[in-house]
């Protein structure tokens, strides 16, 4: 039992340390006036990217979006890296919560 | 200010409710009001404080700060949670039954009371957080009075929602009640675990079983606008309600259910007199 355990539980360190690190650089995006640059945001599906994205507002914004399984708040004047996962080829919304009626965007996996 | 309005109750939605789940499970503790107290207030503090360094959080862990944050305040609170109700396992039903017979407050609770005290301290810091940026924000923007009154009534709205998760929870017979609040805990608890394991995979950590098992988002999403947005979240912070859950999340939240009843099982063995009440299953 406990050899067994030996075994798996170093393995499973490695499946999940492996994740880590194949960062690629950012897509930047750019949030201004409450509104996104680009609005759409192309990513290649089935593997994770990353969008960097430039509050250049005074306020704060949390970009938000069920479809993408994100929910990060980027402070004004800050920058904050959104992490997407594989994605199926699709399209998926996302919006800045705190002014959804202008910030709005959709990432488009393909 | 209806905006306002809107998005601060969504983001207090989730402690509102906490703060209700905790006040009924630990009714008839002696101390209950300064403890939840205390964790209101000092979660009050502590998102001021996240807010104000904010940005200095997030560029931690290479841009994940704010992720690795979210993910280690929900597995305390997670810690906690099943603390609590391994703990009512043991001494829910001489508690109980002291609360009928004298209809008074039981001295003996304090203990557990710190770990819910942290549980809504948690939830307040996570969500106050939010809200705070969200409020510094307006208070720069001309509309900024209509839009603090409107966020200051959604504040009011969260709170509402506590009483009234509260007062619910009260309708329910005094013998029945550290049961049900046992079982709301432990959902509570395996919605946390689901959700600090969706932080995490943000975070770029842990990218195992990230593939959707089902998606019912097109019945009721677990977020976003208008009133189904509302009701999905409310069932995503009180019984981890996700609409397309992966592997890994799922198997946190199975995990977390099997961990709770197999603990409070094997404690409520061991106190042979404290059985029946506050046990799920």
């Amino acid at each position: 039992m406990f050899y067994r355990l030996s075994l798996i539980v170093p393995a499973a360190l490695l499946v999940v340390l492996a994740g880590c690190g194949n960062e690629s650089a950012g897509i930047p995006v750019s949030l201004k006036d409450h509104r996104f640059t680009p609005a759409e945001i192309h990513v290649p599906a089935n593997q994770p990217s990353l969008i960097t994205l430039t509050n250049q507002d005074g306020a704060a914004e949390e970009f938000d979006s069920a479809a993408l399984k994100v929910e990060k708040v980027v402070p004004g004047h800050e920058s904050g890296s959104v992490r997407l996962r594989p994605l199926a080829p699709g399209r998926y919304p996302f919006m800045g919560e705190y002014h959804a009626d202008t910030a709005r965007g959709v990432v488009i996996a393909d | 200010m209806l905006a306002a309005l809107v998005i601060v109750f969504r983001e207090v939605i989730e402690a509102g409710l906490i703060v209700g789940i905790v006040l009924a499970a630990s009714k008839g503790i002696a101390q209950r009001g300064r403890w939840v107290g205390m964790g209101v207030a000092g979660g009050i503090l502590g998102a001021c404080v996240v807010a104000i360094f904010a940005g200095r959080i997030a560029s931690l862990f290479s841009g994940s700060g704010q992720e690795i944050f979210n993910a280690t305040v929900l597995l305390l609170a997670v810690a906690m949670l099943t603390w609590h109700n391994v703990w009512m396992a043991g001494h829910g039903r001489e508690m109980a039954r002291h609360m009928k017979s004298v209809g008074a407050a039981v001295s003996a609770g304090e203990r557990p009371l710190a770990a819910l005290a942290i549980v809504v301290g948690v939830a307040v810091l996570r969500e106050g957080s939010e809200v705070v940026l969200f409020l510094y924000g307006i208070a720069q923007t001309t509309t900024r009075a209509s839009m603090l009154a409107g966020g200051a009534l959604g504040l009011l709205a969260g709170a509402a929602m506590s009483a009234l998760m509260y007062y619910g929870l009260l309708a329910i017979p005094a013998g029945k009640l550290f049961r049900t609040t046992a079982w709301l805990i432990t959902l509570l608890a395996a919605g946390m675990a689901a959700q600090a394991v969706l932080f995490l995979q943000n975070a770029g950590y842990l990218n195992v079983l990230m593939r959707s098992l089902w998606d019912t988002s097109w019945l009721l999403p677990d977020g976003g606008e208008g009133w189904r947005g509302i009701l999905g979240k409310m069932l995503h912070t009180l019984v981890g309600y996700t609409a397309a859950p992966d592997g890994a999340q799922l198997i946190a939240y199975v995990a977390t259910i099997a961990a709770i009843v197999g603990l409070t099982r094997w404690e409520r063995n061991r106190h042979p007199r404290g059985t029946l009440i506050a046990t799920p299953a």
